[in-house]
């Protein structure tokens, strides 16, 4: 009864507090002074004509770092878990057969998911997506390939070299900013260019490039350990 | 128009998610919640937030469903 009432306090608390949050917000026409300065000299200081990238790798470029390194001690910590369950090997995998439907789509639409996680990752200086998003599109891709064909295997070492490189690329490019121009992650050290184009916004797009293997080749292999330890108790 | 198709899409997710969250077969479950992120990408999408639709729409609709159906396997071998 009393832990009841104590329960029902605390909603009527929670009622009030976000209650009157809700009620007294205003949404605001103007941008708040933070954001203005992002807006009003993005351009001239980071060149990239996406200005949520500009804040993403440049701006916020530290945070960036620390996403992509959560990505990979989870990545790492599946992989270590799953290696060492994974005691017996060669026992017969009796999988059903994959439709023919799904076969013969994912030849088609495999090149297709790779080449558009590329795009992606390649333009997200000027258009939306950006590292993380290519690499999650390429390892959908990589799902695909293990849907349509559960035999297939992987080449760990192609996979744990490709995220090592990249991420060593990765911090290189941040202490090549610290080096060269004025910050750690300051993409200044290579030229601006001309707002738009392809290449410009100095080193955001080999930044991106390096999240986008990064990011993919990390997803591929938390996805390849699940798929290896499959027929094993 | 594009208010009524977001409530729409968002009823649709609050309808996906309780299927998710009550429904007795595991597998219906975890293809609702990767309905979810379906439905949620192209919410987000008419939100004006690209970005996040891209993410949703690999890792929510995605992966993570197929790292759910591969994990259920590996806990149903070791119920056996």
């Amino acid at each position: 009864m009393i832990k009841k009432g104590i329960l029902l306090l605390l909603l009527v608390g929670f009622v009030a507090i976000i209650g009157s949050l809700l009620i007294n917000f205003t949404g605001s026409n103007e941008l708040n002074p933070l954001a203005r300065y992002y807006a009003e000299n993005g351009p001239a200081e980071v060149g990239a004509a996406n200005l949520v990238t500009a804040v993403v790798v440049t701006y916020r470029g530290f945070d960036t770092l620390g996403e992509v390194t959560i990505l990979f001690i989870a990545a790492a910590i599946v992989g270590f878990f799953l290696k060492v369950m994974n005691a017996d090997n060669g026992r017969p995998n009796k999988l059903r057969k994959t439709s023919e439907i799904l076969e013969t789509a994912s030849t088609l639409l495999v090149p297709t998911i790779f080449m558009l996680g590329v795009y992606i990752f390649v333009n997200g200086h000027l258009t939306p997506g950006g590292g993380f998003q290519g690499g999650a599109v390429i390892a959908t891709g990589v799902m695909m390939i293990i849907l349509a064909q559960p035999t297939s295997r992987f080449n760990h070492k192609l996979i744990s070299v490709l995220e090592s490189v990249s991420g060593v690329g990765f911090v290189a490019m941040g202490i090549l900013g610290l080096i060269l121009a004025s910050g750690f992650l300051n993409n200044a050290f290579l030229p601006l260019g001309k707002l738009g184009s392809l290449l410009s916004a100095g080193a955001i797009p080999i930044i991106y490039v390096f999240i986008g293997i990064k990011v993919g080749s990390e997803l591929t292999g938390i996805l390849d350990s699940l798929k290896e330890n499959q027929n094993e108790i | 128009m594009s208010l009524i198709l977001a409530i729409f899409l968002g009823v649709v997710i609050l309808v996906l998610a309780v299927t998710a969250i009550y429904h007795k077969n595991t597998k219906v479950a975890i293809i609702a919640t990767g309905a979810v992120g379906l439905f949620a990408s192209v919410l987000y999408l008419l939100l004006a937030a690209p970005d996040v639709a891209l993410t949703e729409a690999s890792i929510g609709s995605g992966l993570s469903t197929i790292i759910f159906f591969y994990v259920l396997n590996k806990i149903r071998h070791s119920n056996d």
